[in-house]
């Protein structure tokens, strides 16, 4: 339930990102699964992610790419780009 | 997300918007210090339900028809105030805002010169409103005003050449782009917002609802584009085509059959029966604009 | 004090954008207003003025451009008239939603069709639901001052609306008249810079024209009812500040003999001029009769009018616009004003000076007439009347 807020005058939105609020992620039915020793840090599955849901990976660091479940629609853009077949799309559990 | 988005998750694009992953790229490209205009379609309905945006840049929508009037707007307003310096102008538009309804803005904006750089998500319909045709949709493509029957077999226009159209105003850069080649795209906005004066970027963005694929294929529907000759990557510095700057020559490329089964708004011409006559007339439009493409300045390979 | 030049309104409008040290002039040119851009043109080559012009290739992008400068914290203005008004309807409308203090003049001309460049009020009438405020000038001493004034009350934070100043085509766009243009230093200390409450900034990224659902567009316009009503407080205020700094005293409403009136003329425009004239020669004739003169429409002077229902018989309404299937615009927003008013007066709608048919003394004395009439009824024959109607002319 939205509690009531006072709106801002002429629809002005002053807080940049706000869209953060609304968990997209409860759209998926098919969600992506990384293999973490697969992920070789090409960030190619961060680039393609149109909803920013993908943590990038540090090559550096040797951390591999993070999906934030919160946010990730389950289009499976990650998986069918993924060079290393590093990901798979799994049933999403409820 | 990483911290340095600039459009942020949470937008309600559906899953798989080619315009979403574009737009991202072309802001990692413009970087922070960017103004959008944008007009009215998905990007600006998907992104901007009050009280929530998806926007970490300074962003404005008005109406549907004016994304290059807003974007001349802020542009001298910014001069007159002092603080144009370092500010990247964009201003976004989907088909319909651009081909279309929004034309004639674009041609004014062009003509007079402001600093803008207008960048059209190129989905080849009006989406918004539920996948309508446009001057950009292809030819025989099937949409909801141009829908294969019995009698018909989707759009008989052919796609408006927009960028060519752009560039015959004499700005100084125009180009094209599609989100397979990102490293390509970047790098043209990059230029873009780096010229003084006007430029133009299409940037081919496929739509799973509106093309009707799996959503895990956007990304292959472009690469196929470019694969099989339909969408060409190139910029221009002059009204000329003849100076046009080829950015990708497939080796072989690939039959456009190929690119057209894969997607449900081309697949009247495959089903209840084969379309050859449909097919190969596609096939020849591919052909004969590589012919002349081939025969470009050699300078240009 | 001022200078005193004779000049025409376009000119006045223009030399009142100068002062007023606009930012941004998007334009499009279309009679009678296109002097206002070849003026501004002509300041900013002489180097008299320091503004951006921006040529649109069209009215609606003029607008555009306006919302888009405002938006950035500019202060803008235009001028349109007739057909280019109409062509930025959609934008004045989001201008008022956006709530961006642009001012444009308006050289009031009749719309198409048939296609009439000359005077009558329809442009800016038919414009009355865009949340843009709206002032009418007399004289072209009033289209000066009315510009500069405008400026103080759109940007007014408690109000953060549009303006629009209308200005008769041609009559008064196009005449010469004695107006005491005020000096630089007047304005500066009468205008002060413009003070926007967002703007486009990448050090403070915002979104400017969100989608609003059911959930909230209610009250989104309701804060926009909010700051016309507060426009009521503020156009008073200003309308004082301006008559203290210039020693011209502006009102919504302007009565003219009108204590011991049987018959008011309600008037807008230029023909407010003539009605005065009218006013005297119809006393000589032993009728009583009073003339009071809208400079503000938008927001309508509901305490003004109902102050002057009181003090007459008749209420006659001058209304030089039509709403087809209705009647006078004006009228119909008196007859609004009044309808909960324990004594009201008759009330009657004059329909005349129609695409730049000028309205003459003998109009006045007809009126009269018809008001006599319908005062010794009790009510009139007929609620609307066009009045000098050609009736050979009509099928």
């Amino acid at each position: 339930m939205e509690k009531a807020e006072k709106v801002t005058m002429g629809a002005v939105i002053t807080t940049p990102g706000s869209a953060l609020d609304y968990k997209t992620g409860s759209w998926r039915t098919l969600k992506p699964v990384l293999t973490e020793e697969k992920c070789k840090f090409c960030n190619i599955c961060w680039q393609f992610c149109p909803d920013s849901a993908i943590e990038p990976a540090d090559a550096k660091a040797k951390k591999p790419i993070k999906i934030d479940y919160d946010y990730c629609k389950g289009c499976g853009i990650c998986v069918h780009e993924c060079p290393f077949d590093a990901l798979k799309m799994v049933t999403e559990e409820k | 997300m990483a911290s340095d988005e600039l459009l942020s998750s949470g937008h309600r694009g559906c899953a798989g918007c080619g315009e979403a992953m574009a737009v991202r790229m072309v802001l990692q490209a413009a970087g922070p210090n960017t103004i959008v205009t944008n007009a009215t379609g998905c990007l600006e309905v998907m992104t901007t339900a009050y009280p929530e945006t998806a926007w970490k840049i300074p962003w404005i929508h008005t109406a549907f028809e004016n994304a290059a009037a807003v974007a001349s707007g802020v542009d001298v307003a910014l001069k007159k105030l002092g603080k144009r310096e370092g500010v990247n102008i964009l201003a976004f538009g989907g088909d319909g805002g651009t081909y279309d309804i929004g034309f004639q803005a674009i041609s004014g904006m062009l003509e007079r010169g402001n600093n803008v750089t207008y960048v059209v998500f190129d989905n080849e319909a009006y989406m918004n409103t539920g996948i309508q045709r446009c001057s950009s949709t292809p030819f025989a493509a099937s949409t909801t005003t141009s829908p294969a029957g019995t009698v018909s077999t989707g759009k008989t226009e052919k796609k408006k050449p927009i960028a060519a159209i752009v560039a015959a105003h004499d700005i100084p850069y125009t180009a094209t782009a599609t989100i397979a080649k990102y490293k390509d795209l970047k790098r043209k906005v990059k230029k873009a917002v780096d010229t003084e004066g006007p430029s133009f970027i299409q940037v081919f963005s496929p739509c799973p609802t509106g093309w009707r694929y799996p959503s895990e294929l956007t990304v292959e529907l472009s690469r196929m584009a470019i694969e099989t000759g339909i969408f060409v990557l190139w910029e221009l510095e002059s009204p000329d085509m003849n100076d046009m700057k080829v950015n990708y020559r497939p080796k072989e490329r690939k039959p456009v059959e190929e690119y057209l089964k894969m997607q449900g708004r081309f697949k009247h011409l495959f089903k209840p029966e084969k379309r050859t006559d449909i097919l190969n007339k596609i096939q020849k439009d591919v052909d004969e604009k590589w012919k002349w493409l081939e025969g470009l300045n050699e300078m240009a390979r | 004090m001022g200078v005193k030049q004779v000049v025409k309104g376009n000119f006045a409008t223009a030399v009142a954008a100068k002062l007023a040290r606009v930012d941004v002039v998007p334009a499009y040119p279309i009679t009678p207003s296109t002097l206002f851009p070849e003026q501004i043109s002509t300041y900013i080559a002489n180097g008299e003025m320091d503004a951006e012009l921006l040529l649109t290739e069209s009215e609606h992008s003029a607008m555009s451009a306006a919302i888009g400068a405002s938006a950035s914290g500019a202060r803008v203005v235009t001028a349109t008239a007739s057909q280019g008004l109409k062509l930025m309807s959609e934008m004045l409308f989001i201008a008022s939603g956006m709530r961006l203090p642009i001012v444009t003049a308006v050289g009031n001309r009749a719309l198409s069709a048939p296609i009439n460049i000359w005077c009558d009020h329809q442009d800016t009438i038919a414009e009355r639901d865009s949340g843009c405020l709206q002032f009418y000038a007399e004289n072209n001493q009033d289209a000066l001052d009315l510009m500069v004034i405008a400026f103080r009350v759109s940007e007014n934070h408690r109000v953060l609306l549009p303006s629009l100043v209308g200005l008769d085509a041609f009559v008064l766009t196009h005449t010469m008249e004695g107006v005491d243009v005020p000096l630089q230093e007047e304005v500066d200390s009468f205008l002060p810079p413009y003070k926007p409450v967002y703007r486009l900034d990448v050090k403070n990224p915002m979104t400017f024209g969100s989608f609003s659902t059911p959930a909230h567009y209610t009250e989104f316009k309701y804060q926009q009812w909010n700051a016309m009503k507060n426009a009521e407080k503020v156009i008073d205020e200003v309308f004082s500040e301006f008559y203290n700094k210039f020693g011209r005293k502006h009102k919504k409403v302007n009565e003219y003999r009108t204590d011991d009136a049987d018959i008011i003329f309600l008037t807008m425009g230029s023909m407010s001029g003539t009605a005065r004239a009218s006013i005297d020669a119809l006393r000589e004739k032993g009728i009583k009769a009073g003339a009071a003169k809208l400079t503000v429409f938008r927001p309508f002077p509901f305490d003004e009018v109902k102050k002057l229902s009181g003090k007459t018989k008749i209420l006659a309404v001058l209304d030089r616009n039509i709403s087809f299937g209705f009647g006078g615009a004006v009228f119909s927003e008196v007859a609004g004003a009044l309808v909960n008013e324990k004594e009201k007066p008759i009330l009657i709608d004059f329909i005349l000076g129609l695409g730049g048919r000028d309205v003459t003394q003998e109009d006045f004395y007809k009126m009269a007439d018809l008001s006599e009439t319908a005062i010794e009824k009790g009510g009139p024959d007929d609620m609307v009347n066009w009045i000098n109607l050609n009736d050979a002319e009509v099928q």
